[in-house]
């Protein structure tokens, strides 16, 4: 039992000082005047003001991504102690004193810092020399456009970083497979695996790509373990019976089922869960209203502190007879809105000469009016109270609305709505006395209903108004209305209707009892419980989500935004900042020597791999068994890396800048060191050509590190260079580099 | 359409023009004089005839069947399994509907079906390659290839079908080491002869035709290049003769030179309050029209320079101009309001009145790639206009206006200098009495340039069938599922109306067949890649399943999916050719499961009884409902007995317009 007393504890430890000494250098080039330049930097304005939301509490909504990257961000302003007040307005604005700038860019510099070492540690698992892992960092290391992309509060270098984790992680899990499947380690590598992926793709939506890829080979690799016949004759089983549908040797099946369900566990199952878990802690952060609310449904923005949760505190769930409510059209477009009516009636003649009912418009109107108020009345009796017990109002009910300024009865007929002439106009009816009867009962339909029976609930039933006469639909048609409808929203009854539509669903936003005294212990009783369940989350979550994606902006074109083929050969560049006074400027701009070489290398490696593959189908081997596997996933993970994360831009038709090619861009370079270490070894013949050609690539490394070098002040914004300085770096005429005129 | 082959006069459509064509020359054959406008559905034809080209359509529909028949015995090897899949097309009410009428889709999808079983044809040919049977199927392939793309830019995935399995044919003989490479070669050089060089010949030829027939002036023009209509004739580009450089007090019309853009048109309307500053209207408009025309004169003298007594003095690279609208008499004018439509571009009016306006008229005309001070050439002289104060340069962002701009395109001034073909026009008519005209023949553009311009604004225009607002558009969820059908004609005042819905039992058949088809194939898949031994009889099995079907439910795939990512306007109708490729599966998948299951009975009566049963149980199941629901739809057509399947059948009423895509 203290057998392990009687031997001595030992702890020995390899350190690679390679390592160590990239991470340095990586540390040093990413932090070094982390905090200069003190000012707003590009798109730093934009996730600024999200940080500064976090910071607040106020909720926001964001379509460009997930939450993760903006919490990771945050977490630097927290933990500088930042208070959330700056207002983030233009690029070039000077910090305030407030604003711990240095703890802001510390996160993502310091994954582009790691991200050095990584590379290292990925060719080397890949099984290529440390030579080559060397090269491959430190070509990672001297990339201008990565070095800026991470001194700046800005996503992309997080994103890089744990898409090269998932990469690095899969393969220390691949390895482990062959020696320890089910050890700690093997299980450690590939939950992290799948933490990886799913950090990825809470940053960006384009980490989806890279998650996509090691799936994939995740899933070949797993066919290959079905194949696998020696894993049938473990545990001493026997080997595998003859015929197939043989029930004892379904047990011997089992093992190979473990380590499907193990893959699938962590690769499918927990990214899902991890992904959901930033939703659950961006919401838990959120908890207060904020600018972006009134693009949410009712029920999300009662969940907030403030705001609609203010007024909607305590009030009664169930709609009675006699309840005065706020409906609030559940579409919500061109702008959410409230069923709203005034003392203005419908013009007589239109402008076309149609004719109109001449009776009180019903419109919708955006903001909260008092106006926006209805009473919910039962057409049998008279009164416009809530009874004692109140009775509530269900599925399937008959019921009048009443205007609560005008108390007028809303109303529709057969006369054609001002702008959508095929549907009926609604009105609140007066009686001219000719001849053309009130027609204002409305059926109540509850749309998301959970028996026939379901009684109307405050803000969580969406309702429809179900003409009974004319069985017209109340729906709001989005038109607004000329001046004669003080620009408000048409609302008419549709007649025509198909199938579900919000534009047609209403709910009951603000609620309360019509004033008659002795109700008040009641309507206590009636309080609806406000506590966060998971299928509130649920609901939550994917309300969030569905509108981060259906959210657009309509920025159609900036001045440097770019086409995918721009990217590849380093055509364009952006504009960052530039110096309030001197010419000192930051540029995303790569090392362009890198760039090139390495779309020569993929290009060399597809068409090597084109070559070799169909040798190998007429049986010619080139290569021995081993190093054609290897080489094939090299070229998977980094060449498909790379595809996977650049082709897809060109089916995108949002404008395009050079930061999107960014997370293809390490795996394009990690690409090159082991093309050239395969050139060296499998294609030069003579150890005089293998010298000629290291030669080369020395030669080649010089002048990379050169480049890098002239590009330093465009990286780091450091010094003022003069005009004749500024038009000498300006090596291609497609690239805008600012010269200030004196 | 095909009244536009009849009359020869030019149109444009979004598709390519093969099965337009057809339909002309059934027309054609059958009398039909192309004289019915084909204005809207349910339009009487009285006495036009008709049936010629409706039974042409008729016949390659009802050529589905036997083609399908075809095609799964080839794969399957099982008479039951073709059977059934006759079954389920000839008893499908959709297909049915689908093939009576002058539409494109029973064409395009006798060409895909016929392409399909010439594939799987020359594939079970591959034992004997290079013998008369195989060169036969090979080159039918190809010629069905060009048909199926010829009548619809859907073709192309049929195309992608055969090409993946050409190349993993190739890729099969590559690794057999017992032909030579010469031999290899010869297979590789058959291929891309009847694969690609014969299908791309087939193509051109028929827009050669299409050419050649339409060569009148006709509605379509307006979407074509200047240099394009020159060649039709009655278009006033035709053999005309203009001016050749530009001079101040000429009248000219400004075009687009983004294709489907148009000409700059301004009209007698201003923009509504709210949007930018209330003046008027500046538009991009296709057709050609009175509006159009713009005077072009210097921006310090409003002096009529028209007045003989003047020199004529011609307009040159980098002049400042003022561009007045010769119908209103106002000048083309922008100012710092924001655009309609693109928020970040300057608002395009009309401004001033009889010519008089202020600064913001002022434009500079540059010409690209030129030098300062050259003449400006009607019609090649590609041309920016950039307004002087502001910077910003006229173009056209493409997007269409609401209605209070009449639908046209919307004009902006962009502040982004960058060339962009939106931003370039030229100048394409020129009225000038003061200079000599001179022949446009010049202009003619040649065969390869013609087929380019005419795909792009087939493309262009397939892009832009956007759904309106409101609008009820398709999913592609809905089809597979028969969700909702279309509305295909049907007078309000009768009690006959055609509405296409497929047979219920037939599609949900398909849909069950489809997962459990993926549910066995992975099965056998799995069974195979752990080493399990086979029976020799459900080897085969296995194999019919897993390279038959595989086909087929790759066809499905390829004719589905791709929808999915389609920004276009999507109709039901787009859903059929998957549908037929998911009844091919169908009756294959369901005849080898219940071999499977009368394999596993011993007895050899007992398996044959099993599995007649379950093949005749299910062709009567299809034919139970098939006929019936079709009496309903297409003869009766009563909206009420339709609600009780589901509720989303409901007839639509309303308008009913003519698709087009």
């Amino acid at each position: 039992m203290l057998g392990f007393l009687q031997q001595p504890v030992m702890v020995t430890t390899e350190v690679n000082l390679n390592m160590v000494a990239l991470t340095a250098v990586g540390l040093l080039s990413r932090l070094w005047q982390l905090a200069y330049p003190r000012a707003v930097v590009f798109d730093e304005v934009y996730y600024g003001q999200h940080i500064s939301f976090y910071m607040k509490r106020t909720f926001f909504l964001d379509g460009s991504g997930p939450p993760f990257g903006h919490m990771l961000l945050a977490l630097g302003g927290y933990l500088g102690g930042f208070d959330g007040n700056f207002l983030w307005n233009r690029i070039g604005a000077e910090y305030s004193s407030n604003v711990p700038v240095w703890s802001l860019r510390l996160l993502p510099a310091l994954s582009g810092a790691l991200s050095v070492p990584m590379a290292y540690e990925i060719v080397w698992e890949l099984g290529f020399s440390h030579c080559a892992a060397t090269g491959a960092a430190l070509l990672l290391l001297i990339e201008n456009a990565l070095i800026t992309q991470s001194r700046l509060m800005l996503l992309e270098s997080v994103l890089i970083f744990f898409n090269l984790l998932a990469v690095l992680s899969y393969l220390k899990f691949c390895n482990s497979q062959k020696h320890r499947p089910f050890s700690p380690r093997w299980w450690f590598w590939l939950v992290l695996t799948g933490v990886a992926c799913s950090c990825a793709v809470g940053i960006k939506y384009v980490g989806v790509f890279t998650y996509l890829l090691v799936l994939g080979v995740a899933a070949v690799h797993a066919w290959h373990v079905i194949g696998d016949q020696t894993l049938s004759n473990v545990g001493g089983l026997g080997p595998p019976s003859p015929g197939w549908g043989d029930v004892p040797s379904i047990l011997w099946q089992v093992r190979v089922l473990c380590h499907l369900l193990a893959r699938a566990a962590a690769l499918v199952v927990l990214p899902v869960l991890v992904y959901l878990l930033f939703f659950y802690i961006h919401l838990l952060l959120l908890c207060r209203s904020g600018p972006h609310d009134q693009i949410m449904s009712s029920a999300f923005q009662a969940s907030l502190e403030g705001g609609l949760a203010r007024v909607t505190q305590g009030q009664p769930l169930e709609v009675a007879f006699g309840s005065q409510v706020t409906l609030k059209n559940v579409f919500g477009q061109p702008v959410p809105c409230w069923l709203h009516s005034h003392q203005s009636t419908y013009p007589m003649i239109y402008e076309n000469g149609r004719g109109s009912s001449h009776q009180q418009q019903v419109t919708c109107y955006p903001f909260k009016d008092v106006n926006n108020w209805w009473i919910v009345k039962d057409p049998g009796r008279h009164q416009l109270v809530v009874n004692n017990p109140p009775r509530p109002v269900r599925h399937g009910d008959v019921v009048q609305l009443v205007h609560g300024m005008t108390t007028r009865l809303l109303n529709t007929h057969d006369v054609a709505a001002p702008l959508s002439p095929h549907a009926q106009e609604v009105s609140c009816y007066i009686d001219y006395n000719i001849s053309m009867p009130p027609q204002n009962l409305w059926r109540l339909d509850i749309v998301n209903r959970e028996s026939d029976t379901d009684v109307w609930k405050t803000i969580l039933s969406e309702v429809r108004f179900v003409h009974v006469n004319t069985s017209a639909i109340l729906k709001l048609s989005g038109v607004p209305l000329p001046d004669w409808g003080f620009r408000q929203l048409e609302v008419v009854g549709e007649k025509l209707f198909r199938g579900y539509h919000g534009s047609t669903v209403w709910n009951v936003e603000e609620h309360r009892y019509g004033r008659s005294q002795e109700q008040k212990e009641r309507e206590l009783e009636l309080h609806s419980p406000t506590q966060v369940d998971i299928s509130r989350f649920m609901a939550r979550f994917s309300e969030l989500q569905w509108r981060m994606l259906t959210v657009r902006s309509d920025d159609s074109e900036h001045k440097y935004s770019s086409t995918p083929l721009d990217w590849v050969m380093l055509d364009t560049n952006i504009a960052y900042w530039l110096h309030p006074r001197t010419s000192a400027q930051i540029h995303l701009l790569g090392n362009v020597v890198i760039w090139a070489s390495a779309s020569l290398a993929t290009l060399v490696y597809a068409l090597l791999f084109i070559w070799y593959l169909l040798r190998r189908r007429r049986r010619v081997c080139d290569l021995p068994e081993d190093r054609w596997l290897r080489w094939v996933l090299a070229g998977a993970l980094c060449a498909g890396g790379w595809a996977v994360n650049y082709l897809p831009f060109f089916l995108m038709e949002t404008p395009l800048f050079l930061s999107h090619y960014l997370p293809s861009l390490p795996f394009q370079i990690l690409l090159l060191p082991v093309v050239l270490e395969h050139i060296s070894d499998h294609l030069c013949r003579s150890q005089l050509q293998r010298s000629l050609f290291t030669a080369l690539v020395v030669a080649w490394f010089t002048s990379a590190c050169h480049v890098s070098n002239m590009l330093r002040p465009l990286t780091y914004g450091d010094r003022s260079l003069s005009p004749s300085e500024l038009k000498a770096l300006r090596w291609k005429d497609s690239w805008d580099i600012l010269i200030r005129k004196y | 359409m095909g009244s536009y082959y009849i009359n020869r006069t030019f149109f444009f459509d979004v598709h390519p023009p093969l099965g337009k064509m057809l339909i002309g020359l059934a027309g054609y054959l059958s009398g039909y004089d192309g004289t019915f406008l084909f204005q809207k559905p349910g339009d009487n034809y009285e006495h036009h005839s008709y049936m010629g080209m409706r039974g042409f359509c008729a016949f390659l529909g009802s050529m589905l069947i036997p083609l399908a028949y075809l095609t799964v015995l080839e794969l399957s090897r099982s008479l039951s399994a073709a059977l059934l899949t006759a079954a389920l097309l000839t008893f499908d009410t959709g297909c049915l509907t689908l093939s009576q009428y002058i539409l494109l889709d029973p064409i395009l999808m006798f060409f895909i079906m016929a392409a399909m079983l010439s594939m799987v044809k020359y594939n079970s040919c591959a034992n004997r390659p290079f013998s008369a049977p195989w060169w036969f199927w090979l080159s039918l392939t190809g010629v069905n290839l060009a048909g199926a793309l010829g009548v619809k830019f859907v073709g192309l995935f049929i195309i992608l079908q055969v090409g993946w399995n050409t190349l993993s044919d190739l890729w099969h003989l590559f690794g057999d080491l017992s032909l030579s490479m010469v031999t290899l070669g010869k297979h590789l050089t058959a291929r891309i002869l009847c694969l690609i060089v014969l299908p791309l010949a087939l193509y051109i030829a028929t827009y050669a035709v299409h050419f050649m027939v339409l060569n009148k002036s006709g509605p379509g023009d307006g979407f074509f290049s200047s240099a394009f209509q020159a060649r039709l004739s009655g278009n006033n580009l035709h053999n005309a003769s203009i001016p050749e450089h530009l001079a101040y007090g000429s009248v000219i019309t400004v075009k687009n030179l983004r294709m489907a853009i148009g000409y700059l048109h301004s009209h007698r309307h201003f923009y509504p309050e709210g949007v930018g500053a209330r003046q008027q209207q500046v538009t991009t408009y296709l057709h050609k029209d009175y509006n159009n025309l713009w005077i072009i004169k210097k921006h310090n003298s409003n002096s009529d320079p028209l007045d003989p007594s003047l020199p004529v003095e011609f307009v040159r690279h980098g002049d400042i101009i003022r561009l007045e609208h010769k119908e209103t008499s106002r000048n083309l004018h922008s100012h710092y309001h924001e655009a309609p439509l693109t928020r970040k571009h300057y608002q395009v009016t009309g401004y001033g009145i009889n010519g008089s306006g202020d600064s913001n008229d002022f434009w500079r005309i540059e010409v690209i790639n030129r030098k300062f001070g050259n003449r400006i050439k009607v019609l090649r002289s590609r041309i920016r206009l950039i307004h002087l104060i502001t910077g910003c340069v006229l173009g056209s962002s493409g997007k269409v206006l609401p209605k209070w701009g009449w639908e046209q395109m919307e004009v902006t001034c962009t502040p982004y200098l960058k060339e962009t073909l939106s931003s370039i026009w030229n100048v394409e008519d020129h009225i000038n009495p003061k200079l000599p005209n001179i022949s446009l023949e010049v202009l003619q553009p040649s065969f390869p340039e013609i087929m380019l311009e005419s795909h792009m604004v087939m493309i262009r225009g397939n892009n832009g069938l956007k759904p309106k607002d409101n609008e009820f558009t398709s999913k592609p969820w809905h089809w597979p599922i028969n969700f909702q059908g279309l509305r295909f004609s049907g007078a309000n005042d009768t009690d006959f109306r055609v509405y296409l819905l497929g047979n219920p039992v037939v599609w949900w058949l398909n849909l069950l067949s489809i997962a459990l088809y993926v549910l066995s194939a992975s099965v056998f898949a799995v069974a195979v890649q752990r080493g399990a031994h086979l029976p020799v009889e459900v080897e085969g099995l296995s194999q019919v399943l897993l390279r038959g079907g595989g086909q087929l439910l790759f066809g499905w795939m390829m004719h589905y999916f791709p929808f999915f990512l389609m920004g276009r306007v999507l109709y039901f109708h787009h859903y059929f050719p998957a549908m037929l490729f998911s009844s091919m599966l169908t009756g294959l998948l369901w005849d080898t499961l219940l071999r499977l299951c009368a394999w596993s009975l011993a007895s050899y009566p007992l398996a044959r009884c099993v599995h007649v049963l379950g093949i005749l149980s299910l062709l009567l199941g299809t034919a139970y409902r098939g006929p019936r629901l079709g009496r309903r739809f297409l003869i009766r057509g009563h909206v009420k007995v339709r609600r009780r399947t589901k509720r989303s059948w409901r007839e639509e009423e309303g308008i009913l317009q003519p698709l087009g895509g």
